[in-house]
């Protein structure tokens, strides 16, 4: 394709634009966490790694630290299991309202946070008189995990179509070995990504969280705490770099695991694309 | 062979010559879980709208009217507060409207295929991750002694400060990625070909743009729009971080925090469904549900 030379000087200065306005946010906090002076002004006096010490001896952060992994363990395998159920149900069967189903799957993450967070919140406390604590938290956070799941492996299985699943029901397996032997190795390695991809964002989910939570508090519940007492905010600085790779890498292996092995293209974000992060 | 075995085979047996209960049996669990935990909770949110709180003792009372959207739409600051939440949100999907074309072009066009990669997951990455930690990250960096005014500070300008224009500016930075990647998506779709011809017809690059890449790529727009309007809708964790203004959802947070108003609360965030209900209908008129 004709692209001038100037327009290609644009469109690069355009893209360098993006990119350092992305990332120096993240870069700066990361220079932060190791910040020697208790005061945030920039530039920093001296680096040291003495909070990244404070931080993991910190009581309150290692309590929140172990309340947002079992948040995202039980909001990750509900969203498994319901969004691989569904992914099936919606790539291998014609039936009415299909698009629907796809659709409600995604309501979750199409309308913003606070109103998931506030419907939860208005049923558990006012309809059910359920007390709101870390099982409410996986409720909430399952709920809009599923379409994370749902969307890599129905991507997965489109790519990978119906022949072996026939042909093993051909040989004779039924449903239950073909599913085993066939459909459950294709969809594996689109299961972990999207297992991954869930349990990061559940690990950094704090709208939801806030109205669903008890006393417990998760690790962006424990930021949003302290952000505004100055003592503590070194130790918040070394959290925010911690949630940031703990979310990071995650994401950065499921992407790898969700790419098409055989097409050298990238095409537009397997791991879900932006149709699944909203919160 | 034992019974176990055989109960399975003659289940396997009924699921296979009854593929309707097949069906039923995959979607029980998650459409069962969405109906009863989402849509059911919506409901609830609706009728908690309609409640009322008891004006001596400040309980919750369940009896239903309009009061609460009443007062909504007479109390002149919870107008003002939702004309700004809704203008902020315009603006934050201009900005990154215009930051993100470049970049979404230069990927889907211009770039080898290797950097188009390694650019998707640089755009990827931080979509995902540390919401909260980059609001933050804001508020030491736009602090008076903080790194934007000493950036600034040389050519005799200074930062925003905490404000409406910080809100503005930290929204369109959290919400770039949910618009760079459908409109990558929608571009990489054009085909070159299109783009030649209009340039071989003499079309310049600033023609060729409004003519045929900005419409085709339109639904993309709409597709990446709906993900930084909503998300500007319901968020109150930005306007706290670096303002002091309120938004949509720092009335819903606080009446359902400090205030203890439940219902009022309810009522406001029935906004942002209503407001993003009629987003939606526009966007799959244009097409944009396919871009997401």
């Amino acid at each position: 394709m004709h692209v001038s030379p100037g327009m290609r000087w644009m469109l690069r200065i355009g893209t360098a634009v993006a990119l350092a306005f992305i990332y120096i946010p993240l870069i700066v906090i990361a220079i932060y966490a190791f910040n020697q002076s208790r005061s945030q002004a920039w530039p920093v006096d001296g680096l040291t790694l003495d909070w990244f010490d404070k931080a993991l001896h910190n009581p309150g952060v290692r309590e929140a630290f172990w309340t947002s992994v079992k948040a995202g363990l039980g909001a990750t395998a509900v969203a498994l299991l319901l969004g691989t159920l569904a992914s099936i149900a919606v790539s291998r069967y014609r039936f009415f309202g299909r698009d629907t189903i796809s659709f409600l799957i995604i309501l979750p993450l199409a309308l913003p946070g606070i109103v998931t967070g506030m419907a939860l919140n208005a049923t558990f406390t006012q309809v059910l008189g359920v007390d709101l604590s870390l099982f409410t938290v996986i409720v909430g956070h399952a709920t809009f995990c599923i379409v994370v799941v749902f969307n890599n492996a129905v991507a997965r299985l489109r790519r990978s179509g119906t022949s072996l699943e026939e042909a093993s029901m051909d040989l004779g397996a039924n449903s239950w070995t073909t599913f085993r032997f066939v459909t459950f190795p294709t969809l594996r390695t689109a299961l972990v990504a999207g297992g991954l991809l869930a349990f990061a964002l559940s690990l950094d989910e704090i709208i939801v969280t806030t109205f669903t939570i008890g006393q417990e508090q998760t690790l962006p519940i424990w930021i949003f705490t302290n952000y505004a007492r100055p003592n503590q905010l070194p130790v918040v600085n070394v959290v925010g770099l911690m949630l940031i790779l703990l979310s990071i890498i995650p994401v950065y292996l499921a992407n790898r695991l969700s790419q098409d092995p055989v097409g050298t293209r990238a095409g537009p974000a397997p791991a879900g694309g932006a149709a699944a992060a909203a919160h | 062979m034992g019974p176990g075995v055989d109960g399975n085979q003659g289940l396997a047996a009924t699921l296979w010559r009854r593929p309707r209960l097949q069906l039923s049996l995959l979607l029980a669990g998650p459409v069962g879980w969405l109906l009863i935990a989402y849509l059911g909770s919506l409901a609830v949110l609706f009728l908690a709208s309609l409640w009322q709180l008891d004006d001596f003792s400040g309980e919750i009372v369940h009896k239903y009217g309009f009061q609460n959207f009443k007062e909504l739409i007479e109390t002149p600051v919870y107008r003002q507060i939702v004309l700004r939440t809704v203008l902020i949100a315009a603006l934050v999907t201009l900005a990154d409207i215009v930051l993100a074309f470049p970049i979404a072009f230069y990927m889907a066009k211009v770039a080898s295929p290797r950097v188009r990669a390694l650019l998707v997951v640089a755009v990827l990455m931080p979509l995902w991750s540390s919401y909260l930690v980059k609001v933050y990250t804001w508020r030491i960096m736009l602090a008076h002694d903080g790194i934007v005014n000493w950036a600034l500070d040389p050519i005799g300008l200074s930062g925003p400060g905490f404000g409406n224009v910080a809100t503005w500016l930290v929204f369109s930075y959290l919400w770039l990625p949910f618009m760079v990647l459908p409109i990558y998506a929608g571009l990489e779709r054009i085909p070159n070909s299109m783009l030649d011809a209009s340039w071989d017809l003499g079309g310049r690059p600033w023609m060729t743009f409004r003519r045929v890449v900005l419409p085709l790529a339109m639904p993309a727009v709409v597709a990446g729009s709906i993900f930084t309007f909503s998300l500007t809708l319901g968020d109150y964790i930005a306007p706290t971080l670096v303002s002091s203004t309120q938004f949509i959802g720092n009335v819903v947070y606080s009446n359902v925090g400090i205030a203890n108003n439940l219902p009022l609360a309810a009522a406001f965030a029935t906004v942002p469904v209503a407001i993003m209900l009629v987003y939606l209908l526009i966007a799959r008129r244009v097409g944009a549900f396919e871009s997401l």
